[in-house]
């Protein structure tokens, strides 16, 4: 099958978790097709396995069976390094906890994915300030995170996955910490910013309120996707 | 993100600090005592060598010789002067009738070689006159000090032209010096050589030493043996014989282990607080850890941050360590306390820093570089 015009290609993918004799089988044959310029949810209940699928699209951990293509690369082939460089470069992550580094300042945070690719300090915080304005924290640049509202923090979160331009965003539970609101806000901001035809967008996700935001839903149960369905409001 | 942190931030430099200060104030006492067990070769600047009995293992161990051996000494081919010392702790009585031991050095007495490196009161001749001593000012103003006027007032310093008993024959002092601090402490007395072996109680043997000078030229080292070798003495340069003296107290003393368990003690608490600190500093950030992983940081750029961290506190509290020691000798100096900071204790002091460091972010490294991204995505 042509992976051309696809983000993500999963064909059969598994995982086991193993823990002494116990094993446990997180994702059992996945069959996942992610497209260029797509919003995918990923939903189902807790223990399913959504997390451990998206870690293993994003390259943060490697799978057992099957194959997983993320742009045309097998992840799971490449080195340690090579997969790190590679993630720095072309993924973006948004996290349930923002998990912003509290002590710097909400432009250093937004400047750090640049630094890490070797951009200079002064190139880095310019981009940064372009992305935060664009998120609407132009007043916020010098303040720490722990001085921001929930909703703040996940914009100031959405801007650093943003910053260097990547290909993929992989958001986990983007609004479960926030009220119903600001959840609509921030996914508002996604959509607008972070969604673009080259560029696509993996939200795991309990929060049935946004799933109006999404092009499909693929619904996860027990370790397999049991249904992917279009969102009408997007087609 | 460790300088964000302020309680941890100033726990481990806290810690490192108190590891400094501790390995560089307890280094320094040590190298001042050891400094001052060969504080009076080092006064005796000019003879090139020192004789005495092959027995002798420290400076004051006084193994006294016959006056002869001056003479066999002189014979010997290269020496270009060879003259007597005598050096032994003789009882003083002082003015209030109090006894006080002091150091009482016996000078040649036509050349007064051997003398104090520096006179505060008086000329070193004054040793000429009769019954003459010169005794040092640390001496002079505290054990040989006369009872105040007034009760409750300051003792009076010793002073020119006061008098004192020394194993019960008169004498006078006519001049007051400086020394180098000797381990013993006691009361430095000059005084002349037949002087001395009056004063000294009566003995077959007086010489405690011959001083002796090289010829120009002269392979000290090839005198020395040839010394050794025509009047069975011992003949060391006083580079040599300070390194003689060193070692004794090395060897047969409890002081480098005293202060090596304190230095040690110093360098594991530095440790424990700093490797402790850091490493729980290490353990509450591993989500940001974890994130920047995530975010594409290498291993290596997280090893560099962690170093970079490190030394950043490893500088801070080496300086405040070690300027807190250098605090502490400059405010005793002066004083009882042997205090001696070298570039070399600064260096000893560096190193075992680094290696508290070192250890320090090792721990956390080996966490951060086994860490899984995947933990990013645990609530």
């Amino acid at each position: 099958m042509s992976t051309n015009g696809m983000a993500v290609y999963c064909k059969a993918v598994t995982k086991t978790y193993i823990t002494g004799s116990t094993k446990v089988q997180a994702l059992r044959s996945i069959d996942l097709n992610v497209r260029l310029g797509e919003l995918l949810m990923l939903v189902g209940p807790s223990g399913c396995g959504k997390t451990t699928l998206i870690s293993v699209i994003a390259g943060i951990l490697d799978h057992d069976e099957g194959e997983c293509l993320v742009f045309q690369q097998n992840l799971r082939a490449m080195g340690q390094t090579q997969k790190t460089r590679y993630r720095g470069a072309n993924i973006g992550f948004v996290f349930q906890a923002y998990n912003l580094i509290p002590t710097l300042s909400v432009m250093e945070n937004v400047a750090v994915p640049l630094l890490i690719l070797g951009k200079s300090r002064a190139e880095a915080h310019s981009r940064a300030r372009e992305i935060l304005v664009h998120v609407g924290l132009e007043d916020k640049l010098k303040v720490l995170p722990g001085d921001l509202s929930g909703g703040q923090q996940q914009r100031v979160a959405i801007a650093r996955a943003l910053v260097h331009s990547p290909k993929l965003i992989v958001c986990d539970e983007p609004t479960s910490a926030l009220d119903a609101d600001t959840g609509r806000l921030v996914m508002e901001v996604l959509r607008q910013t972070a969604l673009s035809a080259d560029r696509s967008l993996i939200i795991v996700t309990h929060d049935n309120r946004i799933f109006n935001f999404a092009d499909r839903i693929a619904r996860m149960d027990d370790g397999r996707i049991v249904l992917v369905e279009p969102q009408v409001a997007h087609q | 993100m460790l300088v964000g942190d302020r309680g941890k931030y100033l726990g481990i430099i806290m810690g490192l600090t108190f590891a400094s200060l501790l390995i560089t104030q307890q280094s320094s006492i040590f190298t001042g005592l050891m400094t001052r067990t060969y504080g009076a070769i080092t006064d005796l600047s000019q003879p090139d060598i020192w004789v005495m009995d092959p027995k002798v293992l420290f400076i004051d161990d006084i193994k006294p010789l016959q006056d002869t051996e001056l003479f066999r000494v002189r014979g010997v081919g290269g020496v270009e002067w060879a003259v007597p010392l005598y050096k032994g702790l003789l009882k003083a009585r002082l003015q209030d009738g109090n006894f006080q031991i002091c150091n009482v050095l016996g000078l040649d007495d036509s050349t007064l070689i051997g003398g104090p490196p520096q006179m505060i009161e008086g000329n070193l001749s004054d040793l000429r006159r009769q019954d003459a001593i010169i005794v040092n000012d640390i001496g002079a103003r505290t054990r040989l000090a006369k009872r105040p006027k007034e009760g409750g007032g300051k003792p009076v310093p010793l002073q020119i032209g006061d008098t004192l008993e020394i194993n019960d024959h008169r004498a006078v002092v006519v001049g007051i010096c400086r020394v180098s601090r000797t381990f013993q402490s006691q009361p430095v007395v000059y005084t002349t050589y037949s002087r001395a072996t009056v004063f000294a109680p009566r003995e077959r043997k007086s010489l405690s030493f011959v001083l002796v000078k090289a010829r120009e030229g002269e392979n000290l080292k090839a005198l020395c043996e040839r010394i050794r070798k025509s009047t069975g003495l011992a003949a060391y340069t006083a580079q040599e014989f300070k390194d003689v003296t060193y070692n004794y107290y090395m060897k047969y003393t409890g002081i480098p282990i005293n202060f090596g368990i304190a230095v040690m003690l110093g360098f594991i608490i530095g440790t424990a607080i700093a490797g402790q600190t850091f490493y729980n500093f290490t353990l509450e950030n591993l989500r940001y850890f974890g994130t920047l992983k995530a975010m594409g940081a290498t291993n290596g750029i997280l090893l560099r941050m962690i170093l970079l961290q490190a030394l950043m506190v490893g500088a801070l509290g080496y300086g405040l360590g070690v300027g807190c020691a250098a605090l502490f000798g400059y405010l005793f100096q002066g004083t009882e306390l042997s205090f001696r900071l070298t570039q070399d204790l600064l260096f000893v002091s560096a190193g075992a820093i680094i290696i508290i460091i070192i250890f320090s972010a090792l721990i956390s490294i080996h966490k951060v570089m086994r860490l899984e991204p995947a933990i990013v995505f645990k609530a």
